[in-house]
């Protein structure tokens, strides 16, 4: 049985996401610790909160040469679910602070013209365009909508490792897959079928 | 495209949920985990529950009800009733919230919603605005489950929750609560383009396409209701229902 490692850094409940995975089958671990990480077979990195502190909590709980190790050198799969899709940046605006550094990207705040349509933070259902097969598009369901609740989005300097494209105020990556390295703007494990569905084929990679 | 939330929400009272019409008549309308296990199976958005008595009664939403929930609730949902310190939103988060709904104590400790927001991330912290019309009197928000006006103005009062930090805005017609004649349109639509976060409706809405209304012309982010998901026919019959998405026909 391949361990699922759902990676504690302290921000956030991590319940929903636990449940969503026990959901569709998975035994999933919750925990922070660096050993269990450098361990896992496959990892899931969530986070709600602030960016700069979620990155403070990561190196408290000298976590981030288990993460580094785990995704870069024994290429383990791993999904990283909104704020924890922003951790693989390089930087972000949110407290200008340097990230994991796994993808060529900056996380950005969103910026409105229309402040009348367009509230921040973005939260609610939203459709996604696809920009590539990638391993994970394969287990996307047709025209599915997920729920995003966050105010910085991600900007890829490299397009190719954009899979899906989300349209709210301006064009972002809403999902990006680069090898082993998959990440979600959305939650997934509050978008119903279409999430379980994204999860189901994560767990297969 | 972008598709608002259409958020049920549940008021808890004695460990029971109960309707209200204009914050008063407490009708039961059943078991709280029964109608988050009906929620799952109609895919709702969001729940919002709220302990209407909390605040009066100086406690906080019991933890093992929220903790009840978050063990069956499949979909996100926000929980208020009683929150006075971080501690209390602490626990309500670890037991499986995703949101705080603050109401009295964003009226009277302003400086609270700033300090939870820091804390906890705005996308955390939803303010709640209920608001009331006094025959002759001006329009303003009331706390302690509107038995207290504030002597402000809805918009004056979102602007200072947005201003301190907080996420999201839910705009309540008292005078509408329960009613199901439809949003007070004006009010969201002042409130909604007073702030540039999102703003929830609440208060009124009788039909789906109240429902569209209150996105398309109070220009809320997200709609939410009472009697809508709790009732059913004239009677007011107690049935848990939820619309399918084809059924809302937002723009």
């Amino acid at each position: 049985m391949s361990t699922l490692v759902i990676v504690d850094h302290g921000t956030g409940n991590l319940h929903s996401v636990e449940k969503a995975f026990r959901r569709v089958g998975a035994d999933p671990v919750v925990t922070s610790d660096p050993a269990r990480v450098a361990a896992a077979e496959r990892l899931v990195l969530p986070g709600v909160g602030h960016f700069g502190q979620a990155m403070d909590n990561l190196k408290k709980h000298g976590l981030i040469e288990a993460l580094d190790d785990s995704v870069l050198r024994r290429k383990v799969p791993v999904l990283g679910i909104c704020l924890g899709m922003q951790l693989f940046a390089r930087r972000s605006e949110e407290g200008d602070v340097a990230g994991l550094g796994w993808i060529d990207a900056q996380v950005v705040r969103f910026e409105v013209q229309d402040t009348l349509r367009y509230k921040v933070p973005h939260m609610g259902w939203n459709s996604v365009q696809q920009k590539k097969p990638g391993r994970l598009g394969a287990w996307l369901p047709a025209a599915p909508l997920f729920y995003f609740a966050h105010s910085y989005h991600l900007v890829c300097g490299d397009e190719g490792d954009v899979l899906l494209e989300t349209t709210y105020a301006c064009t972002f990556p809403s999902a990006v897959e680069r090898g082993n390295i998959l990440g979600v703007q959305f939650h997934p494990e509050k978008s119903h079928a279409a999430g379980e569905q994204l999860l189901r084929g994560f767990l297969a990679l | 495209m972008f598709r608002p939330r259409v958020i049920p929400v549940l008021l808890l009272r004695q460990g029971g949920l109960v309707k209200t019409v204009r914050f008063g008549r407490h009708a039961y309308v059943g078991d709280p985990i029964n109608a988050v296990r009906i929620f799952n199976q109609l895919d709702a958005d969001e729940l919002v529950f709220l302990d209407i008595r909390a605040s009066r009664e100086k406690r906080l939403i019991p933890l093992d009800f929220v903790r009840d929930v978050g063990e069956e609730a499949n979909m996100p949902f926000a929980v208020g009733g009683g929150i006075r310190t971080l501690e209390d939103i602490r626990r309500i988060l670890s037991a499986g919230a995703e949101k705080v709904v603050l109401g009295t104590v964003a009226a009277q400790d302003p400086g609270f919603v700033a300090e939870a927001a820091e804390a906890f991330g705005s996308s955390t912290i939803t303010v709640c605005i209920d608001v009331k019309k006094k025959l002759f009197g001006r329009e303003q928000a009331w706390v302690l489950s509107g038995t207290r006006p504030t002597g402000l103005a809805p918009e004056e009062f979102a602007r200072r929750a947005e201003a301190r930090g907080a996420g999201e805005i839910i705009i309540q017609s008292m005078d509408r609560d329960g009613t199901m004649q439809g949003y007070d349109l004006d009010l969201v639509r002042r409130v909604a383009d007073a702030v540039t976060i999102p703003v929830v409706a609440l208060g009124g809405a009788g039909t789906a396409a109240d429902l569209v209304r209150g996105h398309a012309e109070g220009h809320a982010t997200a709609v939410a209701a009472g009697s809508l998901f709790v009732f059913q026919g004239p009677r007011r019959g107690v049935l848990i229902n939820y619309p399918g998405r084809s059924e809302v026909a937002f723009e």
